[in-house]
């Protein structure tokens, strides 16, 4: 009995971890779709490249001697998050800013586009075998009988959680108390009114594009480090679940996207760890399907009023 | 103070002002009345450049403003109370209050906050009520008191009358009247043509797209055809 309760501790803790991860990803999808009502498929490439810049970091300042852990971390996540963040920024004004106000189609199709010449791009550049990402924050706690089932919380999931929380916490201050923030949910809310009262609608969608994916970036180097090595196609998957997780929570919540995130992450570890891990994705793909069939506006979504 | 000189605007292939020319000076209320479908509403829109007029100039305090963008029309000293008030129902009062002042600095917002609550009472009372549980007439007065944070020289309002009980429409045209005391400009698309020629300096009348009359208020509410057509009778 012991034992099996430790099993699902174990097994919390990972999907937290995962979840957490997804849930950083998932508030960039929902907020671009909050504000301008479109999926950003490139979002998860944005994910991968935080992911590589942050390798790239700490491999160049160990190759500069510098080797103090916290500093190391630091400036490899700074940097991760201001590089996709332009990557983030200069897709929307190349791709997708020039098609706003055609078609709803024409971004969607667009941003699969931008999608492959990222993927592309990295692949060209850094090659597409799979590279190791050092585990620098190791250790762990230990519970249970030496001799039979271990639980593990290690000190790399212990950060995961932290720094979630911190964005997570920055975020909603942000969008709930800053003149920027208030901005973004008044252009969420009625754009065109917002354009009205002065306010230039474009810089407010540029700087969702660049807080989403700094969070995506936070995600990339926390959970590149997490599973120890990473590739160009290292977005793809994450960027689907990170997707699944906007919609399960209801698209344009942000709230809902944080919840999302973490239900698909522990909802996958159970799979994973009580029926098989090749049921993994196919639970979560599932569960798109059901609260789709059942709940379109998602868990802490509002039912869509079409406005005439 | 604004000058439109034969505008046009399109929707695709479809026109829906073809060539209008009116002026509105400093200080004046002027309206514009119209049947439902005659192009008030996107003749208000143009003037803010949403949609942009495809022929002809608008000239706002001596600039010609056609070809710029809506967020810099609106920075020049202009403000709307657009059709259907279109508050941000999920903010509260004041946040919508803080997104009319949204260029301004903080201490002219800070000004232009007491200035409003001051004009609307009731908008003090509920500054922390988020705006899409008020009443019609409140979020009216919201959509007014929004608009004046950006202390605009000239002031649009598209149908303020519209589904507002007797009572509230009679507070909104006392407001209006008040604005103009303080020198405020006012360009002013009614249906309710009758309180909206009392109120008004001058008054055009917009049929299918075209100005068809043009006359002072006081002459537009004797005008016979006027009259059988906007005023029952």
């Amino acid at each position: 009995m012991h034992e099996q309760m430790l099993y699902f501790l174990q097994q919390l803790l990972n999907g937290l971890t995962v979840g957490s991860a997804y849930a950083l990803i998932a508030i960039g999808y929902t907020m671009v779709y909050g504000i301008i009502g479109m999926i950003n498929f490139a979002h998860g490439e944005i994910y991968m490249i935080g992911a590589y810049i942050a390798l790239i970091t700490i491999t160049g300042l160990a190759t500069l001697n510098i080797t103090f852990l916290p500093v190391v971390l630091v400036i490899a996540l700074v940097l991760a998050m201001i590089v996709s963040s332009a990557f983030g920024w200069s897709m929307e004004r190349v791709a997708y800013r020039p098609l706003r106000g055609g078609n709803r189609l024409n971004p969607l199709i667009s941003a699969i586009g931008v999608s492959y010449f990222l993927k592309n791009y990295v692949l060209l550049a850094q090659g597409s075998r799979d590279i190791g990402f050092p585990l620098l924050i190791k250790g762990s706690w230990t519970f249970g009988d030496p001799n039979g089932f271990e639980a593990n919380f290690s000190y790399m999931q212990l950060t995961i959680f932290i720094v979630t929380i911190v964005c997570m916490v920055a975020l909603t201050l942000f969008i709930s108390k800053s003149r920027l923030g208030r901005a973004c949910r008044a252009v969420a809310q009625d754009l065109k009114m917002a354009n009205l009262l002065g306010i230039d609608t474009h810089k407010i969608i540029a700087a969702t594009f660049v807080i989403g994916s700094a969070l995506a970036a936070v995600a990339g180097m926390l959970l590149g480090m997490y599973y120890g090595s990473i590739d160009p196609e290292f977005g793809f998957i994450a960027g689907l679940k990170a997707f699944t997780a906007a919609v399960l929570g209801g698209i344009g919540s942000i709230p809902g996207a944080m919840l999302g995130g973490i239900v698909l992450g522990v909802a996958e570890s159970f799979t994973s760890a009580y029926l098989s891990t090749d049921y993994k994705d196919v639970v979560s793909f599932l569960l798109l399907i059901l609260i789709l069939l059942f709940r379109p506006s998602g868990l802490l979504g509002k039912p869509e009023v079409e406005k005439i | 103070m604004l000058t439109l000189e034969n505008v046009h605007t399109q929707y695709g292939k479809i026109e829906a002002l073809h060539g209008v020319s009116l002026t509105v000076e400093a200080g004046e209320i002027v309206t514009l009345i119209g049947a439902n479908g005659a192009g008030k509403t996107t003749l208000l829109m143009t003037i803010c450049g949403d949609p942009r007029a495809s022929a002809g100039t608008i000239t706002f305090d001596g600039r010609d403003i056609t070809h710029e963008d809506t967020a810099s029309i609106m920075r020049s000293g202009l403000a709307i109370v657009p059709e259907g008030r279109r508050i941000f129902p999920g903010l509260s009062v004041e946040e919508n209050l803080h997104m009319g002042g949204f260029f301004r600095s903080k201490q002219e917002v800070l000004e232009s906050m007491d200035y409003v609550c001051d004009l609307f009472p009731r908008l003090k009372e509920r500054l922390s009520q988020r705006a899409g549980t008020m009443s019609g007439g409140e979020q009216q007065m919201l959509a007014i008191g929004r608009a004046l944070m950006s202390r605009p020289r000239a002031l649009f309002l598209d149908e303020p009358s519209l589904g507002l009980a007797p009572l509230i429409i009679n507070q909104i045209f006392e407001i209006i009247g008040q604005l103009r005391e303080e020198g405020i400009t006012i360009f002013l698309v009614e249906q309710n043509a009758n309180q909206a020629l009392k109120l008004a300096d001058r008054g055009y009348v917009l049929e299918n797209g075209r100005i068809v009359l043009h006359d002072t208020g006081d002459n537009l509410l004797a005008n016979e055809d006027v009259r059988k057509a906007y005023l029952g009778g």
